[in-house]
């Protein structure tokens, strides 16, 4: 009795440790600091050097021995520095661009390709002829093959078979 | 018409991108309008964010000090010469809370709240900081480097700037002048 009483003390305080530490990924500062921007800089946190980013990567070093989650870091930095401090253009203003530029650029390459893949189906490729005997050569400015060519071909594949 | 269409568009759309380039440099150039009219003797109105104080529950603003002399000093824990600035303004602060005249009002910049309390406990600033958290206000005063000054009057006015480190020789020099104006 006195030692089952004991195992189920010993789960009760190892349950939880076991639970959180499954449940709450390892993060390292190198993890953190390739998705966060240096503030004073303007530049990704693990390429920046100075006074104000390390700081940043004091203050990083210290949320992780809190054992909080990369999103509970990048939430506190923000919290700390402002939204320039994750490594994403802003939603407003200028920043706005960047999400647009590709969506407009990637309307216009599909509508070039609308307006123009039928243009270019309808062209007769140039170059394609048909040689004496009903034998097709394709390519611009290839020769058209010719029924000698054909023998000549069938007689060296045979050399080489035999 | 139509052969046209291609190149028409692909010209707009570089002309466009080339004028988005412009306009991204542009708008983050240093503004130093502030400098500029203070140096012409014109005083601009001082811009003012209401800000969360360092280190309190509350918030404050330039415009809620209206009719006190307010010396705002952007400073950050990372900045060394904010160290050699402390002293200096925390003796101007004892000086205008004497007087009942005004106040120093820090702004953090690029600085967490820790770092900061741990700065100004360290260097004996008694003054109020807020907190300038994405840097809206010092963006409003031109401000991209610290420590940076600017004093202004009673009537909301900035009458003098410093960017760089602050000497004695300029608080009192900028302070005479608030307080005559």
């Amino acid at each position: 009795m006195r030692r089952a009483l004991a195992l189920a003390a010993l789960l009760f305080v190892l349950l939880p440790v076991a639970s959180t530490s499954a449940a709450t990924p390892k993060v390292d500062l190198i993890d953190v600091e390739d998705e966060v921007m240096c503030v004073d800089c303007g530049i990704p946190l693990n390429t920046a050097e100075g006074a104000q980013p390390d700081g940043q990567r004091e203050l990083i070093r210290e949320l992780i021995a809190q054992g909080m989650t990369k999103e509970q870091i990048k939430q506190e930095l923000v919290a700390e520095y402002g939204p320039d401090v994750l490594a994403l253009p802003e939603t407003s203003g200028v920043g706005i661009t960047a999400y647009a530029v590709p969506l407009v650029l990637g309307g216009l390459v599909v509508a070039a390709l609308v307006l123009l893949v039928p243009r270019w189906r309808r062209r007769p490729a140039a170059g394609m002829g048909t040689a004496e005997g009903g034998t097709v050569a394709a390519g611009a400015g290839a020769r058209p093959v010719s029924d000698a060519d054909v023998a000549r071909l069938d007689e060296d594949l045979a050399r080489y078979d035999g | 018409m139509k052969r046209f269409l291609v190149p028409i568009v692909a010209a707009v759309v570089a002309l466009g991108l080339v004028g988005l380039l412009g306009y991204g440099l542009f708008s983050r150039s240093t503004d130093d309008s502030i400098e500029q009219a203070v140096a012409s003797g014109r005083f601009p109105p001082a811009p003012s964010v209401e800000l969360p104080v360092l280190g309190s529950e509350e918030s404050q603003s330039v415009a809620a000090l209206r009719g006190q002399v307010v010396v705002l000093n952007f400073w950050a824990s990372w900045c060394i010469p904010c160290r050699t600035e402390a002293p200096i303004l925390e003796r101007a602060h004892k000086r205008l809370t004497a007087s009942g005249s005004g106040t120093v009002l820090g702004v953090t910049y690029n600085d967490s709240r820790p770092a900061s309390l741990t700065f100004a406990d360290k260097y004996g600033m008694s003054f109020p900081s807020v907190r300038d958290v994405g840097a809206k206000l010092a963006e409003r005063y031109g401000t991209r480097r610290v420590p940076e000054t600017f004093v202004i009057d009673r009537r909301g006015r900035v009458v003098d700037v410093f960017r760089g480190q602050i000497d004695q020789a300029f608080i009192d020099r900028a302070l005479a002048k608030a307080q005559a104006s």
